[in-house]
């Protein structure tokens, strides 16, 4: 019964965000117009595809417990990986997804194998090093492919014209929501199947895992290339919906963010990753926003210099959030309905008292 | 052979500078578990703190940069000091936890330090002695690269000295080891946990007012760019393990200059690849206890 | 320095130095302790005794806190459980863990140093008297004294374990399994030197060696799968064949381990 209505409510909601582009809401001070407008429709289809790359990592990090410091390689590799066969070849776009994604996979499978070698710390360490070396190179600009730090603008040769230009963020903003029910979707089936309770018991206890004839080392590489090609694939739909890729989506701090959102919703939580993508999406424009503002520039130096920096004010929000709301906001939520839940056992009984 | 001199003497250096910052981080997660991304931090404070001392005297005079080189070192001691007071030790024994925050602290201090001192690099003014060169066998030799191997050399000294001959260093060479059984001796831990703090901090922030030096200019995110370099050197080097990180300090470093120039400017990646080659073949890194 | 307190007389009226109720421990999410309570009296040597894996080491580790516990410690009448182990260690209890845990890094002198427990601003007149009856003791650590003690051997280790305990000035010793996997010669040494301490300090010995056992205890409690499933004199049961083989699964008549030297 609670399954049904899950569903049902799952769809609801689907129903409604697919709507926005035809219907004129907004929400001042958080959505920056109404959403038929296009700025509003970038914004909100940001937030769907960093959600979605926010669940690929909650796929890494909360089901399987890896903690992974350069996830944010796999998500520039898809921006990346699109732009330049885009640029360099007349492939169109579908195939041209198709090669990419089969580039990631392999990408993946070759760093996983061999941080997979070891774990904790040192596995974070090693990923994060990885990817500094792939930020490296699209920095660096090795043959001119990469377009170094400028970046690389989409080669719209390929793509469909449906899917290009201001006139059709509409479009855009569909793909994004529908790359995220895939992905939603994609994380949801993993976690159900023998794969995510394995991935889970790994995280859990990888010598039980080990005694009992599994295999960790092989699940947790199922589980990583799994994340990674999930990343890859938003990281094309980012290309699309940005126009362009740009070095700094595939920084160690890029990555860190995602912890960020991750922890915020609550590690171990698939709503937790999509509200804390979404959520921290929203606070950065704002904030953004805030920092540039009239209002700011009036403060006192003291206040003003933390304020102007939304970074700082996320990080800080951050700190606090991991002291002192372990468990993010899905935990928050758990412990809220936990206390109305026995508030309503108690109520019959002081009744018939 | 001038070449490969010069590329040795400056990546000596550079092995330096890495040390610095390496040894708080090995000491950090050999005795606490934690991983401090907040190191970089510490680093950068340091210099900005520092130089902004040794501007007050000059810092082209040799007593200008003796005293930001003092004042950077307690700047990143305190810095680090107040990180594990206020930050970690409330996190006690929650070491996923204690590393987010770090990760946290690194975010919000790295934007605070643009919101104050501007996103931009800044020049710094040097004496003139570090900002020339020495000749060696024939290569020119930039003095600085002197004074980090100097400056690695003196820490990695000072600090085995106050392990060997302090009681605060026995019990963080015991805790290292095992720190449970510390505890079980009636020994309060978390005081040693402050000092390895405050010596990781000082030994950054001397880093990085002497990266300032070599680099030849002081910004918001230097910290950070040496942070993930010196995490590669902690891990090779074996975590916990102070040898350990002066060996790999001084390989991957020397590796980076002769990659960067004999092979087309791939040091970074190259490096990289040293550290999946050790992790395949001795994951606890090159002096680290075997997990 | 706290002064000395007149030894009770040895009968069952002695105040129990180390009271447990109600403990309970988790290890790795497992509870491996249930509902354990029992008193160790202020002298002599109250032995625990059970087969491998039953729980007697995670209950010691549980009185001091090195372990997620529930359940009531108490030392001296006091309640410690809230305490923090270094701060329970500190009130005068010494620890001899199973497997030794020397520091294998720091040398014998360093190892013996650490564990010095100086309180502040005392005489140390006890602590030579302590250090001068270490040296007797062990006079194999004053010869190595600037030895690594990761290349001593397992006996010496043993030693450098027990000189840590016996170095302080403690209320009870909690010692775990020392004679585990030593030579019989050595084994002697051990219980001679557990025989010392028990002079003057309540020992709360985890022993399998059961003719160390004879040798040094006068009480015995014995676990099972986390549980005291009996107490009481330890001749009582050492005396019963039949007992001893129900509750430890051992015959006395076993003579595996040879005898202790006396």
């Amino acid at each position: 019964m609670n399954r049904t209505r899950t569903l049902l409510g799952g769809l609801v909601i689907l129903a409604l965000l697919g709507s926005l582009p035809l219907l004129a809401l907004t929400v001042p001070g958080v959505l920056p117009g109404y959403t038929y407008e296009p700025g509003t429709l970038q914004l909100l289809a940001l937030c769907w595809l960093t959600a979605a790359l926010a669940l690929s990592y909650h796929l890494l990090f909360g089901v399987a417990g890896l903690m992974s410091f350069g996830h944010a390689l796999y998500f520039a590799a898809g921006i990346y990986g699109l732009a330049i066969v885009l640029d360099r070849t007349d492939v169109p776009l579908l195939p041209a997804a198709a090669l990419v994604l089969v580039g990631g996979i392999a990408l993946a499978f070759l760093v996983g194998a061999v941080s997979l070698r070891v774990t904790g710390i040192s596995f974070a360490m090693v990923t994060l090093a990885f990817a500094q070396a792939g930020n490296v190179l699209v920095r660096r600009d090795q043959g001119d492919v990469t377009g170094g730090e400028e970046g690389l603008a989409l080669a719209t040769g390929g793509v469909p014209d449906a899917l290009v230009g201001v006139v059709n963020t509409r479009n855009l903003y569909w793909l994004a929501l529908v790359v995220l029910v895939v992905v939603y979707l994609v994380v949801l089936w993993i976690e159900r199947t023998r794969a995510g309770h394995m991935a889970a018991a790994v995280r859990e206890n990888e010598v039980r895992v080990r005694i009992i004839g599994g295999r960790p080392y092989l699940t947790k590489l199922v589980v990583f290339v799994l994340a990674a090609s999930l990343a890859t694939v938003v990281g094309m739909a980012y290309l699309l919906l940005q126009s362009g890729a740009s070095p700094a989506t595939s920084t160690a701090d890029f990555t860190l963010t995602l912890l960020v959102m991750v922890v915020l919703g609550g590690v171990g939580s698939r709503w937790g990753a999509v509200v804390g993508a979404v959520l921290y999406t929203l606070l950065d424009q704002r904030l953004a926003e805030l920092a540039h503002s009239a209002a700011v520039a009036g403060l006192p130096a003291v206040l003003r210099i933390p304020l102007s920096e939304p970074m700082f004010l996320l990080g800080t929000c951050f700190i606090l959030v991991v002291v002192f709301l372990p468990g993010g906001l899905a935990g928050a939520a758990r412990r809220l309905a936990d206390r109305q839940e026995r508030r309503d056992e108690r109520a019959p009984e002081a009744a018939t008292a | 052979m001038n070449t490969l001199i010069l590329l040795l003497a400056t990546g000596l250096g550079l092995g330096g500078l890495y040390f610095l910052v390496a040894s708080g981080l090995s000491l950090i997660y050999g005795l606490m578990g934690v991983l401090n991304f907040a190191h970089g931090s510490f680093l950068t404070l340091g210099a900005f703190v520092g130089l902004a001392a040794a501007n007050t005297v000059g810092a082209d005079t040799w007593p200008g940069l003796a005293l930001g080189l003092v004042v950077g070192s307690l700047t990143g001691a305190a810095a680090a000091a107040l990180t594990e007071l206020g930050l970690i030790r409330p996190l006690y024994d929650r070491h996923i936890e204690q590393v987010l925050v770090t990760v946290g602290l690194s975010l919000a201090s790295v934007a605070l330090f643009e919101g104050i001192w501007g996103p931009n690099p800044r020049n710094v003014t040097r004496t003139d002695w570090l900002g020339s060169t020495t000749d060696v066998l024939g290569a020119s030799v930039p003095n600085t690269a002197f004074l980090n191997v100097l400056a690695g050399a003196a820490v990695l000294g000072g600090i085995v000295a106050f392990l060997k001959f302090t009681r605060y260093g026995l019990i963080i060479r015991a805790g290292v080891e095992n720190r449970a059984m510390v505890t079980a001796l009636g020994i309060d831990v978390r005081r040693a946990f402050t000092v390895v703090f405050a010596v990781g901090g000082a030994a950054a922030g001397l880093g990085g007012v002497l990266a300032t030096q070599s680099l030849n200019y002081v910004s918001p995110h230097m910290g950070a760019s040496l942070l993930i370099f010196a995490f590669i050197v902690t891990v090779i080097g074996g975590m916990g393990s102070l040898p350990g990180a002066a060996v790999a300090s001084v390989v991957v470093a020397v590796l980076q200059q002769l990659a960067n120039y004999y092979l087309n400017n791939t040091g970074d990646v190259i490096v990289v690849l040293l550290l999946a080659l050790v992790l395949l073949v001795r994951p606890s890194g090159l002096m680290g206890r075997p997990a | 320095m706290r002064p000395r307190q007149a030894r009770p007389p040895e009968d069952q009226a002695s105040p129990a130095v180390l009271e447990v109720r109600a403990l309970a421990a988790r290890i790795a999410g497992q509870e491996v302790v249930h509902d354990v309570s029992f008193e160790v009296p202020a002298t002599g040597v109250t032995a625990m005794l059970g087969r491998n894996g039953v729980g007697k080491t995670s209950t010691l580790k549980a009185v001091l806190g090195l372990v997620e516990r529930t359940g009531e410690v108490l030392l001296d009448g006091v309640r410690v459980d809230a305490e923090r182990t270094d701060r329970i260690v500190r009130r005068g209890v010494g620890y001899v863990p199973e497997d030794r845990e020397v520091f294998a890094g720091l040398t014998v002198a360093e190892n013996l140093r650490l564990a010095e427990r100086r309180e502040r601003g005392t005489a140390d007149e006890g602590a030579a008297e302590r250090r001068a009856l270490v040296d007797d003791l062990f006079p194999e650590l004053v010869r190595r004294a600037g030895q690594r003690a990761g290349t001593l051997s397992g006996g010496q280790q043993q030693m450098v374990s027990l000189a840590r305990a016996l170095l302080n000035e403690n209320r009870i010793l909690l010692v775990d399994e020392p004679t585990k996997g030593l030579a019989p010669k050595i084994v002697g040494e051990v219980a001679e030197a557990l025989a010392t301490a028990a002079q003057t300090v309540p020992i709360l010995l985890v022993e399998q060696n059961l003719q160390v056992v004879e040798r040094l205890a006068e009480r015995v409690i014995v676990i099972d799968a986390g549980r005291v499933v009996h107490t009481g004199p330890a001749g009582e049961l050492l005396g019963d064949p039949d007992a001893v083989q129900r509750l430890l699964g051992v015959s006395t008549t076993s003579t595996t381990e040879a005898e202790v030297t006396r």
